[in-house]
């Protein structure tokens, strides 16, 4: 579907947005959009409620009060929709390890419904982007851990989602490889898809478009990057962090 | 649909570990009970006590050394001895008669023949002592002369298994035993592992349904159990002669009714537990042991306490053995077991409803 007649009105809409587990309240009236095309990070610490509120935008579960539009359909009514237009990368490593390259490329292109000749030209593509269209046989177990992230990123997005969310998508990543898979998000977001993107690294903070800070469920700050330094007058993303964070009563 | 079923494929072919359960298990278990596990006794010592040494109790000692059940394990003289040799474990029997046998029998007495044997081993003990009481009796039923004497001769006749074969009472337990495990053990383990690895994760938020992800699951399962359950049968026809006296059409639906019970109570174990240690204990626990042990497939049903007799009636491989133990010996058709068949077609519909219902579209 082309976003032509929604390109004004922002990907993702949550007014209000709250989810509470019996008398624990994880998302405690939740507020924020995201443009198409924007980069949007998504912090917090350890138990902030980051995951609940990943899991309700992406139609995993339902929110118990509020308004929540993804891609244009609602997280009550239309998750099937939702789950066409999304892409999804866990933080926990989502491809085979048995089998190969394109068998990983064929298996997840074939859950979205992509066409055989589809599947097989964009693989080539994104596999020479990556320069390693020469692994497309290999199986994934025997990969370095960096053009395994790369590849469950390609995969990701593969299907040309509106959105991507990327749970904590460079952990355990080295700094070379994670700077490579900043400029593949650099590149999808140019390309028209917006991304949405967990982490624990300031640095990364910094590559956002916008930030939004959670605290016990909260969002306490929602801004550029720039902004927030200049707010919280701090000389970094990591201070700004730690200044919310550390009002935190919920953490593991 | 399609490419996750090449998917699953693709897995199982390529784990050396799943490769040597789905098709090595069946074969070595076959052959194992098939030969190894046995309930006939064969080529066991037997001591004799024989103080009179006449014409009958040679006759008799004889008797049974020449059944070929028995082997000769030596003469004793005294009780101290015969205790010593249970001791030792070489003898399973002592065979003790009593002072001046035949003279006494000829009298018209009731000479004694005694028959200790070895209980630690209850279920040999008691097949030897039948063993040997029939040699004897029908020997002293050829020695009585007297034809005014009313004798009560049971004859027996043992259907369905004429020559006694244990074999014939193992291939349906074993065909249960193993479709439970490949089925149920590689199915749960199998989604468990997609949950272990985080992919699990990654296929709900795709658009594809819960249901098509545990029927992708399930499809190549029920394909390489059926596959299971046709080379038992032709390994047990050949090397064991095994007959499947009726129809094996219906012996093969049957088969595939039990295999998708088997695969819906292995997806219902998968939805409790999050890895595979615990979808391989649950399984090995909550299916393979009463399938052993509950099912009737070693211990008669009938013959335990009535709280584990009616715990067995929500064993499903009580009822599959029931009805494969008809096709196979009796011959039977569905007429005679269409009560087994409804439970487990119950069974099935309620486990499917269950791990449908309790596998979670939302990761909590």
């Amino acid at each position: 579907m082309t976003t032509t007649e929604l390109a004004d009105r922002p990907v993702i809409m949550a007014e209000n947005l709250v989810k509470r587990f019996g008398s624990f309240v994880a998302n405690d009236h939740l507020n924020f959009n995201v443009e198409k095309g924007e980069i949007f990070g998504f912090l917090g610490a350890n138990g902030a409620g980051k995951t609940t509120a990943i899991r309700i935008l992406c139609g995993l579960s339902k929110p118990t009060s509020g308004k929540i539009m993804v891609a244009g359909y609602d997280v009550y009514t239309q998750t099937e929709k939702i789950k066409k237009h999304i892409g999804y990368m866990s933080q926990r490593f989502s491809l085979y390890e048995d089998l190969t390259i394109a068998e990983n490329f064929r298996f997840y292109g074939g859950i979205y419904e992509m066409r055989p000749q589809n599947i097989k030209q964009v693989t080539a593509e994104m596999l020479s982007k990556l320069e390693i269209s020469n692994l497309a046989n290999t199986i994934i177990a025997s990969l370095p851990l960096g053009i395994r992230q790369k590849l469950a990123f390609s995969v990701a997005i593969m299907h040309r989602p509106e959105i991507v969310f990327l749970d904590e998508p460079t952990g355990g990543v080295d700094p070379i490889t994670r700077r490579q898979f900043w400029e593949m998000i650099y590149e999808a977001a140019a390309s028209g898809i917006t991304v949405f993107v967990t982490t624990h690294y300031m640095d990364e903070a910094e590559y956002c478009d916008r930030v939004s800070i959670m605290v016990d469920g909260r969002i306490e700050a929602l801004d550029t990057p720039a902004n927030l330094r200049k707010t919280y007058n701090a000389a970094g993303m990591n201070e700004v962090f730690l200044m919310l964070a550390r009002k935190a009563k919920n953490t593991d | 649909m399609k490419r996750f079923i090449i998917k699953e494929f693709l897995h199982i072919f390529r784990d050396i570990r799943s490769m040597v359960i789905l098709f090595g298990m069946p074969v070595a278990q076959v052959l194992l009970f098939g030969f190894a596990i046995s309930n006939e006794v064969r080529d066991v010592h037997v001591a004799i006590v024989d103080p009179s040494h006449d014409v009958i109790t040679n006759a008799i000692v004889q008797k049974m050394f020449a059944s070929g059940y028995f082997l000769p394990g030596g003469e004793l003289s005294s009780s101290s001895e015969i205790e010593e040799s249970f001791r030792q474990g070489k003898n399973k029997m002592v065979v003790v008669f009593s002072n001046d046998f035949a003279t006494r029998f000829q009298r018209g007495e009731k000479p004694s023949v005694q028959l200790i044997a070895d209980a630690s081993d209850p279920n040999t003990a008691n097949l030897l002592v039948s063993y040997a009481g029939n040699i004897i009796q029908n020997y002293s039923r050829q020695l009585i002369i007297a034809p005014n004497v009313p004798v009560v001769n049971p004859e027996t006749r043992m259907l369905y298994n004429p020559a006694l074969k244990s074999v014939y009472m193992f291939v349906p337990g074993i065909i249960t035993v193993l479709l439970m495990l490949v089925s149920a053990m590689m199915t749960s383990i199998s989604i468990a592992r997609e949950k272990e690895l985080g992919t699990m994760e990654v296929l709900l938020v795709s658009p594809l349904k819960p249901f098509h992800i545990v029927a992708g699951k399930v499809m190549p399962y029920v394909l390489l159990s059926f596959i299971n359950a046709l080379s038992i049968l032709a390994l047990s026809y050949t090397v064991f002669g095994v007959p499947v006296n009726g129809s094996l059409l219906l012996l093969l639906a049957e088969s595939i009714l039990f295999i998708l019970l088997a695969l819906s109570l292995g997806i219902f174990i998968s939805t409790i537990s999050n890895n595979q240690q615990t979808a391989m204990m649950l399984s090995m626990f909550a299916l393979m042991l009463p399938t052993i042990l509950l099912s009737g497939f070693i211990f008669p049903v009938e013959n335990m306490p009535l709280p584990l007799q009616i715990f067995s009636t929500l064993m499903p491989p009580r009822w599959f053995i029931i009805i494969v133990k008809s096709i196979m010996l009796k011959g039977t058709g569905i007429a005679y077991f269409w009560k087994e068949t409804l439970i487990l077609i119950v069974m099935t519909i309620v486990f499917i409803v269950a791990s449908v219902k309790k596998f979670k579209i939302r990761l909590s």
